[in-house]
């Protein structure tokens, strides 16, 4: 900082001692301010943070949960409603993305946007219509997997890996 | 009263993702909590602790990412047991076919259909 001084404005006159010492101190204060505000302000965002994602995401999940009961008492058993219910919040993830409100939901919701499986539809949709310009192939198509693919990649390493594993166990 | 523990299971599975991103000291993008709840989901759902959470929180318990990991876990174990080794590689994303399809057909269309804001 000192140095810069010199560069750019006209020779000042050398500090004095008693003005060195009141510098110091003053950046002495404001590192410590800067230390005191960083440990209190953390804290209500990460409670604000926290209750957002919790009423968000149990919010989709509670939606989740009418759609499937719609589904069973329509006479789908257990797991082919589960199966509809995660296409149905797929499209509604997609759409709303395409819409860019889901985009508004995650800066309030965080991980409450994210981790639903609508999330996961927002994070194929929103980059592909990011890059659309650089064509359907290397634009739409290659982007759709920016973050689902490393999603498929290790969920589908998991589950080969535990299948080996209860193969061999038998 | 499904609609309520559904709610409370969802809601909790994203709270403790909201609170990793906030209290761990790494930088923790949307992509590592998504891949880290659907392998952690998939892990837990072979122990056999992921199966209990969805008979109590039904669609709280499988529409958070880390119900695909149970997904794809579940699969595989009983393709293993019906089919043996060419279980292991098929079952998992046979369980999981449902939703990987609709998430590439609608985000496709999606992605066609509309332009980005701004």
């Amino acid at each position: 900082m000192a140095d810069n001084n010199k560069q750019a404005g006209p020779p000042k006159k050398p500090l004095t001692l008693a003005e060195q010492v009141k510098q110091q101190k003053q950046t002495y204060d404001q590192q410590a301010y800067q230390r005191l505000a960083d440990s209190v302000k953390p804290r209500p965002r990460v409670v604000v943070n926290a209750l957002n994602a919790f009423w968000i995401g149990g919010s989709i999940s509670a939606l989740a949960q009418v759609i499937t009961l719609v589904f069973t008492s329509a006479g789908l058993n257990t797991r082919d409603a589960a199966s509809a219910t995660v296409i149905i919040m797929v499209f509604i993830g997609a759409f709303l993305t395409g819409l860019g409100i889901y985009d508004e939901i995650g800066k309030v919701a965080g991980a409450g946007s994210i981790i639903p499986i609508t999330g996961f539809a927002n994070s194929i949709v929103a980059p592909a219509m990011e890059y659309k310009r650089e064509g359907f192939v290397f634009g739409v198509a290659a982007r759709m997997f920016n973050i689902a693919g490393p999603v498929l990649v290790y969920g589908f390493i998991v589950s080969v890996l535990i299948g080996l594993i209860a193969y061999f166990l038998k | 009263m499904s609609i309520v523990m559904a709610f409370l299971i969802g809601g909790l599975i994203c709270l403790v993702g909201q609170l990793i991103m906030d209290l761990t000291p790494y930088k923790v993008t949307p992509a590592h909590i998504l891949v880290g709840f659907v392998t952690g989901g998939a892990i837990l759902s072979a122990l056999g602790l992921y199966g209990p959470l969805v008979k109590i929180g039904g669609a709280g318990a499988t529409i958070p990412i880390s119900g695909f990991g149970h997904n794809l876990a579940q699969g595989t174990l009983e393709a293993v047991q019906a089919k043996g080794l060419l279980g292991a590689f098929s079952g998992g994303i046979t369980a999981g076919a449902a939703g990987i399809a609709a998430a590439v057909i609608f985000g496709f269309t999606m992605a066609v259909l509309f332009n980005p804001r701004g």
